[in-house]
């Protein structure tokens, strides 16, 4: 196979269809961008998954009263809650955290955000037994055993919070890998369509090759590179795009809550390893369309 | 060397064939007129030889190649061996009188130095040398056909298809092409010409197999084109 051969033909393909080689570029390259995005978001949720497993935590929120008056939890209810709590079996352990506490943590959690501070005030925030299960799915044990009872004010759960959380993260995910899909679609009709005219364009070259014994690899390796190489660029391009995104967009809309830590940060070395995944679908995706619309529509 | 034994060709559009029973055999090395009036199943016949077209009915032999029946995969073996000219001539306009040739090699993947070596020797014989750098548009009808025949020449074929290559050319130039093609019969190339030009089936008295209504009506060792045409 003389490989010098073939690339200059699909350069020459390439250029006579410029127009529509960089509508293919582009529709391959905002497909596997979401795509892209989709698998960011997979990794996100992964990561925070990995990130709370240990530390999930039940916290019993305390009224006002003893919030106010019981700075050290000696007197009741308070005591009695917290050996009732350290008793309850699965409970790993329980910290209290007086409203003093709970105010600092707050401040450290919105230093990013002056606004919110200025507003907050240290009696909105409750006094709360934080409480570690050995077993963080089994909060409602807890629930049932503490909720209502005297000097309980709630009992919140940040697994339902998390799982919420993960739900709408995932129904992201899921419009972006939708979308992709249907990007895909009409990437797909346009590398077919863009192979069909670049058969046509070509048909004499193509009648001779025939002639003259060329094999069905000579007649139909220029066109099926063609459409792997604008898959190739759609691909770069689609990598490209998640970088800017990230740099101009993504950075600058999650950094308060990056850096509270309550969503990890997604980095160049996530889009880096996502990457790999984007180059093998529109390799697969384009000599797949390519070798089926030889087949089908093609008579070479 | 080439052999069709009962062949018969109906094109799906068609109620009439193409070809009706037709038997004939070449020798290696002949040089033989098909002819007969348009319609008569001149192309056809060539088109069966490239396995352009399978036969609807009988065999076609050409060399030690089974034409109707082997499998598609070995058919650009088949057109290796075979080399073709046209009427409309069919250079590719974007490239050189050089390139032109040297793709015909280019695509059956003959290495480069090969190429360097034996497109100008080719040219050389079709007498195209010094004008292997012009475009095709850059030459006359006859050239252009001499270009044509370089290309199907090139590779050594066994067998030369011409189909009308004179079809579009003034008899002087014709002339001159049939000089070459004769050339090229003398290496011991068969050669196969369809044509309807009486002079010059008349002048070379060659082999005329004749066509007429898809059957062959008449097979002269030493032929002229007809009586009273
Ligand atoms: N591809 C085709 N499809 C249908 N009919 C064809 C086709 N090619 C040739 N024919 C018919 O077959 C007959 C023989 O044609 P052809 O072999 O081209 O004759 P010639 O070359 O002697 O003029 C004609 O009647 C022609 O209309
Ligand atoms: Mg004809």
């Amino acid at each position: 196979m003389r490989t010098s051969f073939v690339f200059s033909e699909v350069v020459t393909g390439l250029r006579r269809n410029v127009t529509m080689t960089i509508a293919m570029i582009l529709t391959t390259a905002i497909s596997l961008g979401l795509l892209g995005g989709g698998l960011l978001v997979v990794r996100m949720v992964d990561k925070m998954q990995a990130n709370y497993a240990g530390k999930l935590e039940v916290s019993v929120l305390l009224t006002n009263d003893v919030s106010a008056n019981d700075k050290d939890c000696t007197q009741q209810p308070c005591s009695g809650l917290r050996s009732a709590l350290e008793q309850t079996s699965g409970v790993e352990s329980v910290v209290f955290q007086n409203r003093d506490d709970g105010f600092e943590r707050f401040k450290r959690i919105f230093e990013a955000q002056p606004e919110l501070l200025k507003l907050a005030r240290p009696e909105a925030i409750p006094a709360t037994f934080r409480v570690k299960l050995e077993d963080p799915e089994r909060t409602d044990v807890i629930r049932q055993a503490f909720e209502g009872k005297p000097g309980v004010k709630a009992v919140d759960d940040q697994g339902k919070f998390l799982e919420r959380f993960f739900e709408g993260l995932n129904g992201l995910r899921d419009v972006a890998l939708i979308l992709a899909l249907i990007q895909a679609f009409a990437a797909l009709l346009l590398i077919s369509n863009t192979i069909q005219v670049s058969a046509f364009t070509r048909r004499v070259e193509v009648g001779i090759m025939r002639l003259v014994g060329a094999t069905r690899w000579y007649t139909q390796l220029p066109f099926l590179i063609e459409a792997v190489v604008a898959g190739i660029i759609g691909s770069v391009t689609a990598v490209g795009g998640l970088v800017l995104f990230k740099a101009f967009f993504l950075d600058r809309i999650t950094r308060n809550l990056t850096e509270s830590g309550i969503i990890p940060p997604t980095g160049y070395l996530d889009i880096l390893i996502v990457s790999p995944w984007l180059f093998l679908v529109a390799i697969v995706i384009s000599a797949t369309t390519g070798y089926v619309t030889l087949r089908l529509y093609v008579r070479l | 060397m080439i052999r069709l034994e009962h062949v018969s060709k109906v094109y799906k559009t068609s109620t009439r064939p193409a070809l009706d029973d037709v038997s004939v055999e070449m020798e290696k090395g002949e040089f033989v007129f098909l002819i007969g009036p348009s319609g008569s199943g001149k192309s056809t016949f060539l088109r069966l030889l490239l396995r352009e077209e399978v036969p609807t009915r009988g065999r076609v032999y050409v060399s030690n190649f089974d034409v109707a029946k082997m499998s598609r995969r070995r058919v650009p073996r088949l057109r290796q061996s075979i080399g073709c000219v046209f009427q409309d001539f069919r250079l590719l306009p974007t490239k050189t009188v050089a390139e032109n040739v040297a793709f015909a090699l280019e695509v059956i993947g003959k290495p480069r130095n090969t190429i360097v070596k034996v497109v100008p020797e080719v040219l050389q014989l079709v007498g195209l040398d010094g004008k292997e750098d012009r475009f095709p548009t850059e030459l006359s009808g006859g050239e252009q056909q001499r270009v044509a025949i370089a290309r199907a020449f090139v590779n050594r074929p066994l067998v030369l298809i011409a189909d009308e290559p004179t079809g579009n050319l003034d008899p002087d130039t014709s002339q001159d092409i049939m000089l070459l093609l004769e050339r090229i019969n003398r290496t011991g190339t068969t050669v196969i010409m369809a044509t309807h030009d009486h002079g010059i089936v008349d002048s070379m008295r060659r082999r005329v197999v004749e066509l007429s209504y898809g059957k062959v009506v008449r097979d002269d060792a030493r032929g002229v084109y007809g009586v009273g045409r």
